[in-house]
């Protein structure tokens, strides 16, 4: 046959889609939202990993966050549910359907308010899911409210102080047992994407935070959630480094510096020490690490804390390999001469 | 519109009641006229005293001897140390309704008897506790003082457990009087400590300790006798709650999740009991998923979550934990996802009498959550359809896409029924109107909201379908038929009319109502869930005692059925005959008749915690008809 090279079209990846195909529908957050630039990086990431978007959930809550699953990964089903409880919802879909990766869109208000309950007890299921709170530290669709995720003394547009400590999301959800944890920046193209393509490879909670500056209602003067701040306060506590299980290792690094971790899929998270000491871990020394950076006004970002032994929810329940959602009725509905046993017994 | 109340003094017994023809007496002088197989039975505890087995004996003793017999626990939202009373109820007639009075009292704890004994009627039985000398105030009531603590010690030499035996001591003192047959009493006993053959044992011998007393010492002064019949044989006993698992089980139920809360509890730890044995395949694995949620906001949206994803999945709780829901449960009608809801009822508001029941769900589950929300609502009777009723809401929350709700209730869920064995579901399970790779490979275009066949049940599809158009955004906020974001008057309107005309097509698809009629009556009764067991027997009283035949019907399900409609218009005046205060199915009823039948819907409401009984209701339809 002979092989004539015409136009080669589109680049497509490993499973021969283009990056067209994980595309959503047309934002409708604010220009220069840091929400978009998230979702760009999930397309990315999902590109690059040569995920089928068939394969994919997006759940999300209620607010700016929580719209942007329409925009990315038209191609996957989603679900827009109530406000801070898309983590039930995340664990029925994903207990009907374990074989289906889900990613979960928050946001602070959502996440650290409202949903502070279910985040709290997703984190102790380890319940596989790529959950990222976009973190602006204000509400935007009721027009800019503090929220719970809002450094002590930072101000809003109206000049309002607030006077309430931030949650910390990443400390907690190391404490209450998330697997993999970490916070990047939704302008840290490099960061974030190599996260989230890690995020892929991990089996089990990974919680993302990401700072996602708020344009209208939290980007001025005196927040701590502006792009000015975060580019004067970020403090990645590591480089983020991924090679993927589907391509061949070939930069060696010194372990020294460099601790490499072999994800449940085969592909290899490479954390290039910058903080002296750092281990990623340890649970006690991560929460203390971000505790400390929190008190001198740094924004940590990188990986904090990842796990790859702890099992999945969806393994503690021993599950059947397909999904229980599509079972069929000579597997769910037990025979005749079951229900006469049960009523000989009752007789 | 008055209201009945079973602890208000009842008026004196007619000439009908059987037991109010025994002539008991407190003497041996004059021998009563036999009363058989028609008798209530009250046992007093302390809640945490382990009377359960032998009030079981009790009451399977009576089950073996072929006695209709049913049996219900009043018992305390405590652990251990406040006062507990089971009811035993024999008849011969069937009838398994509570029955207002009292006939055999077995007063064993001392900081009610006082209490106990003076709430019995003249010509009842007290058995008790020797020392109490109960006597003191009552002369009118037949009398069976009995040494519990001296008999107990004799037989059960281990102090430690004389509190459990001492129980056994009653069981055998009630088989004395009763005229018992010894054979069912050991066959109930043996079977209740089936794997315990030590404790059978020891139980076993309090048992003919307080039989051989009561033969040597109590001479017999009252009319209650148990005589042998063959109405239960092939019968089994269960409680409702253990009826609605087996349901959920053979409905291929998939995901469970639960809030633990009394008294719907035992749903859920029964389904795992049965999952556990049923539905591990050969390899090990589970073919089903059980998460004991973090609270009841948590359970409903894992519920809709896994009937969005596929799964056959539900939650059972009780009032508070529905008053939790209300925010998914208007996500699930609006969103359309499919998931089942049991509400086993108890006593509101709020906390309520977490340990009564009630039947005052019923509009709060009709329209749970804001908005222009309604639900399907099906309403188990008994035990039967408590397992076909659990069994077909999956199907139909499948089918129409949205949650279903099944309302039992305290009485139902924990009690013991008798019932004939459960049939095995012969309908294969519908998964209802979901597309396929294949489907869409088909079609040219599809929209998930879209009414294609006309009766407001649009297509789904599952995640994970293997096909590029299978996608779609599923949003508790504005949609179009494509499932897209929208805030159009007309789309908003289009959707909500869609969503009316399938709760119209729900009407056909959900149990259809019971109507026993006869065509001359100009008076009938509408019940529904456990008042049916009052409502029959009331029936029976209102024709033997006033000659008033009243027609029945019993509604199984909302919405309602047209059959409704046709029972009220065929009549002059309708009893809507309900346990909660403010007539919550006649109101329901309302807002569904044409506005003339309205009118002749007349209440009768039973709200004092405990299930309602057949006098109260027969003596309200009595008072409002004028008899």
């Amino acid at each position: 046959m002979a092989a004539t090279v015409t136009n080669p079209g589109p680049k497509v990846n490993r499973i021969g889609l283009p990056v067209l195909e994980y595309r959503g529908g047309k934002t409708t957050l604010c220009a220069g939202c840091g929400h978009n630039a998230i979702s760009e990086r999930i397309i990315d990431a999902m590109f690059e990993m040569g995920v089928q978007p068939e394969r994919v959930m997006k759940l999300s809550g209620i607010g700016c966050s929580s719209k942007s699953p329409a925009y990315f990964l038209s191609r996957s089903h989603s679900f827009n549910s109530v406000h801070g409880r898309m983590p039930s919802v995340a664990t029925g879909a994903l207990l009907a359907n374990h074989t289906m990766m889900g990613i979960g869109i928050s946001g602070d208000g959502d996440t650290a308010s409202i949903g502070m309950g279910q985040f709290a007890h997703l984190m102790r299921r380890n319940l596989p899911l790529i959950y990222i709170i976009e973190d602006n530290g204000v509400y935007g669709l009721t027009k800019g409210q503090f929220s719970a995720t809002a450094d002590i003394g930072s101000k809003l547009k109206t000049g309002v102080v607030n006077d309430l400590p931030a949650i910390d999301t990443c400390s907690l959800a190391i404490q209450l047992g998330a697997t993999f944890v970490g916070r990047s920046f939704s302008g840290d193209k490099k960061q974030l994407l190599t996260m989230l393509k890690a995020a892929i490879a991990h089996k089990g909670t990974v919680m993302l935070d990401v700072v996602s500056p708020c344009v209208t209602f939290n980007d001025h003067e005196g927040s701590t959630r502006s792009y000015k701040y975060m580019q004067d306060h970020e403090e990645p506590i590591g480089e983020v480094g991924f090679v993927p299980a589907f391509e061949e290792i070939d930069v060696e690094y010194d372990p020294g510096t460099t601790l490499d971790v072999t994800m449940h899929d085969g592909s290899s998270l490479r954390l290039k020490k910058l903080h002296e000491d750092y281990d990623p871990t340890d649970r006690a020394h991560a929460v203390k690490t971000l505790l400390e950076a929190h008190e001198k006004g740094e924004v940590l970002t990188g990986v904090f804390y990842i796990d790859t032994k702890k099992a999945a929810f969806t393994d503690l329940l021993n599950l059947v390999d397909d999904p229980l959602a599509t079972l069929k009725q000579e597997r769910t509905r037990p025979g005749r001469q079951v229900l006469e046993e049960i009523m000989g017994r009752l007789k | 519109m008055a209201t009945t109340n079973a602890g208000a003094p009842s008026a004196p017994a007619p000439a009908g009641d059987p037991a109010a023809q025994g002539e008991a007496t407190a003497g041996p002088a004059t021998p009563p006229k036999p009363v058989i197989n028609d008798f209530s039975i009250q046992v007093a505890t302390v809640n945490g005293s382990g009377s359960q087995s032998a009030n079981s004996v009790l009451l399977r003793s009576i089950f073996a001897m072929g006695v209709p017999v049913s049996g219900k626990n009043l018992f305390p939202s405590n652990i251990a140390g406040l006062p507990t009373w089971y009811t035993i109820r024999a008849s011969r007639h069937g009838y398994v309704a509570r029955k207002k009075d009292i006939d055999v009292l077995i007063a064993m704890n001392a900081e009610t008897a006082r209490e106990d004994i003076l709430s019995l009627r003249p010509g009842a039985v007290a058995i008790y506790e020797e020392s109490a000398n109960l006597k003191q105030y009552r002369d009118d009531v037949v009398c069976y003082p009995v040494p519990f603590d001296k008999l107990t010690a004799a037989v059960c030499p281990e102090a430690k457990l004389r509190k459990l035996v001492k129980n056994m001591i009653y069981v055998g003192v009630a088989a004395q009087l009763l005229h018992m047959d010894m054979e069912a009493v050991e066959g109930a006993l043996r079977k209740q400590f089936a794997k315990k053959q030590k404790a059978a044992d020891l139980n076993w011998a309090a048992v003919e300790a307080g039989y051989n007393y009561a033969a040597q010492t109590l001479t017999k002064a009252d009319p209650f006798l148990v005589e042998r019949m063959h109405a239960t044989e092939g019968k089994i006993i269960i409680d409702g709650n253990a009826a609605c698992a087996l349901g959920a089980m053979f409905a291929g139920v998939t995901v469970v999740t639960w809030y633990p809360i009394t008294p719907s509890s035992s749903v859920v730890e029964q389904l795992i009991d049965f999952l556990k044995k049923y539905r591990v395949e050969p390899d090990g694995k589970a073919s089903f998923a059980v998460v004991q949620a973090e609270d009841e906001l948590a359970a409903i949206g894992m519920v809709l979550g896994a009937g969005w994803a596929g799964a056959r999945s539900m939650t059972a709780t009780s009032g508070p934990g529905i008053s939790l829901m209300a925010e998914f449960a208007g996500l699930g009608y609006f969103a359309e996802l499919p998931g089942v809801i049991f509400d086993i009822q108890r006593v509101g508001p709020s906390t309520g009498l977490p340990t009564r029941t009630a039947q005052a769900d019923l509009l709060s589950v009709a329209f749970l959550s804001h908005g222009d929300t309604k639900h399907p609502v099906l309403l188990p009777a008994n035990v039967t359809e408590c397992f076909e009723f659990a069994c077909a809401a999956f199907d139909l929350a499948e089918g129409l896409q949205t949650p279903v709700f099944v309302l039992s209730d305290l009485d139902l869920g924990m009690n013991n029924w008798m019932s004939d064995p459960f049939a095995y579901p012969e309908k294969p399970i519908n998964r209802g109107k979901v597309l396929t790779a294949e489907d869409l490979a088909k079609l040219p275009d599809w929209g998930r909201y879209k009414d294609v066949d006309g009766d407001g049940i649009p297509y789904r599809t599952l995640p994970g379908t293997d096909h590029p158009k299978a996608a779609y955004f599923t949003r508790g906020s504005g949609h179009n038929e494509k499932a897209l974001y929208s805030e159009r008057p007309e789309d908003y309107q289009n959707l909500m009319e869609r969503l009316a005309r399938k709760f119209d097509t729900a009407r056909t698809m959900v149990p259809a109502p019971l109507v026993v009629q006869t065509g001359k009556s100009k008076v009938g009764v509408i019940a529904y869930g456990t008042s049916d067991f009052a409502v029959g027997e009331s029936r029976d009283q209102l024709k033997k005692e006033y000659g008033l035949e009243a027609d029945y019907l019993r509604i199984r399900a909302y919405p309602f059925a047209r059959e409704i409609r046709e029972f009220v218009a065929s009549h002059e005046r309708v009893y809507v005959v309900e346990q909660n205060r403010d007539a919550q199915m006649l109101s329901l009823l309302k807002l569904d008749l044409p506005a003339g039948e309205t009118t002749k819907l007349r209440s009768v409401r039973h709200f004092n915690g405990l299930p309602i009984d057949a006098r109260s209701v027969t003596d309200e339809i009595v008072m409002q008809e004028g008899l």
